[in-house]
């Protein structure tokens, strides 16, 4: 879920700590007591229960297809020809 | 971004599947321990393209499945008391226990509020001063942080109509003693996702060390699980077993530290029963003694009564990965998701749920 807005500080137990996060379109409020890193507008949000459990930068999540990408090209040719011409 | 739509590109997933079907050198049985990574197998059609020699079984990983028959009458004597208000989880509300359900309960008069979060329950607590409202708390590590935070926001609002019934569990307490079982013969892990966010991939280690056992924490897409499948395929193809973390989007060594502190704030180790595994030692969460206010157990007096399973339900046998839900005699005809017997029928995350849903016949 893509952070729209966030409220309150990592610092401060006695404000709300909130996020309005996005996703698919719809907007929702989710708390940021228990991330593990503060996000900022524009990063993503892994969310359980309502909680915000982890933040990351939208690079962080490219690297991970990247990886398995490079599982799935180190194969002979022979396998990675499939019906669609892939 | 739709970021997942990369993890579900069909010309990704095909060479992942020839692979997976080159790394299967012997047979291996595999553990799934959490109940959303038994629906998305499911969902994403990989259990029915699984080389020869490759078993997946399901293992204890859905809170509501491990929830003890005792602890769900328990949960349903508090419902019937006057001035009790429950808050709860919606996939707890139909879990059976020795006599009826949550359900039935709301059903003669009960006053059962289903919320999304456990901070939700304070919105409740404020609105119905008259009421006790009692969250009951179900759930593995992803889960218990949030409630800690709820707890110590009640304690900073002065919200005395408010406490906790913690049945929460942690997951590598089960995990040892299933692999301690000679007749399991489970060679690798697929590690939960989310638990592991905050236990980190490293909570896993112990595993390799003590059982030899191949351990990977993977995602929930089509090409997180393959690529999981496969990793754990090589590293008992080449005896090299290890903590191999490819969902390191969401997924650290150390994991959540502040999360995990939040926990040790309001919480301390203690015993606690399994439905289908029994009492397992330190593997549950209790509320400590500084926030005992907002312990229901101590609060109400609530004791748990000596209940027996459900005859002729197999549920145990399904957590402990001893055999399949169509083996099950209750199976698909007096058990099912309108009428379930057993809570694997009950959770959306339970095995034989999955199994009925996407009609898998072994």
């Amino acid at each position: 879920m893509r952070v729209e807005q966030v409220e309150g500080s990592p610092d401060d137990f006695t404000s709300e700590q909130l996020a309005t996060v996005n996703m698919d379109g719809i907007s929702r409020k989710v708390r940021l007591d228990v991330v593990d890193r503060w996000p900022e507008v524009g990063d993503y949000v892994i969310v359980h229960a309502g909680f915000a459990i982890h933040s990351l930068v939208e690079e962080e999540a490219k690297r991970n297809i990247e990886l398995i990408r490079e599982l799935a090209s180190h194969m002979p040719e022979e396998l990675l020809r499939s019906d669609n011409g892939s | 971004m739709r970021h997942v739509d990369e993890y579900r590109d069909q010309a990704l997933i095909e060479p992942l599947i020839a692979e997976l079907h080159r790394s299967v050198q012997k047979p291996v049985r595999l553990m799934e321990v959490c109940g959303t990574h038994t629906m998305a197998i499911f969902r994403s059609g990989i259990r029915s393209i699984l080389p020869a020699g490759m078993e997946i079984v399901s293992g204890p990983g859905c809170p509501v499945c491990v929830t003890s028959a005792a602890h769900m009458d328990a949960f349903i004597d508090l419902a019937d008391r006057d001035a009790v208000r429950l808050a709860i989880f919606g996939d707890l509300f139909r879990v059976p226990g020795s006599r009826g359900s949550l359900a039935h309960a709301s059903s003669r008069g009960a006053k059962i509020d289903v919320v999304y979060s456990s901070m939700d329950a304070l919105d409740i607590a404020r609105n119905h001063p008259d009421d006790l409202v009692v969250f009951l708390g179900v759930g593995f590590e992803t889960t218990t942080p949030g409630i800690a935070a709820t707890i110590l926001a009640a304690h900073r609002q002065r919200i005395d109509n408010f406490c906790v019934f913690s049945t929460h569990k942690v997951i590598p307490g089960p995990l040892d003693v299933l692999m301690q079982d000679p007749e399991l013969r489970i060679n690798g892990l697929l590690c939960p996702g989310h638990v592991s966010a905050i236990i980190g991939a490293g909570a896993y280690q112990p595993f390799v060390d003590r059982y030899r056992l191949a351990c990977v924490v993977a995602g929930f897409e089509p090409a997180d699980l393959l690529n999981g499948l496969i990793r754990l395929a090589r590293q008992i193809a080449q005896d090299r077993p290890a903590v191999d973390n490819i969902y390191t989007r969401v997924v650290s060594w150390e994991g959540n530290r502040r999360a995990r502190e939040l926990v040790d704030t309001v919480f301390e180790p203690a015993d606690m029963e399994w439905r289908g595994l029994g009492p397992i030692p330190g593997s549950g969460l209790k509320i400590k003694q500084a926030y005992h206010h907002y312990d229901a157990e101590q609060r109400l007096e609530i004791v748990i009564p000596d209940v027996p399973e459900a005859k002729g339900c197999i549920c145990g046998q399904i957590l402990k990965g001893q055999t399949t839900p169509p083996r099950c005699p209750l199976f698909g005809k007096r058990c099912t998701p309108a009428h379930p017997i057993g809570p694997c029928m009950v959770s959306s995350e339970g095995t034989c749920a999955a199994f009925f849903k996407y009609g898998a016949d072994t």
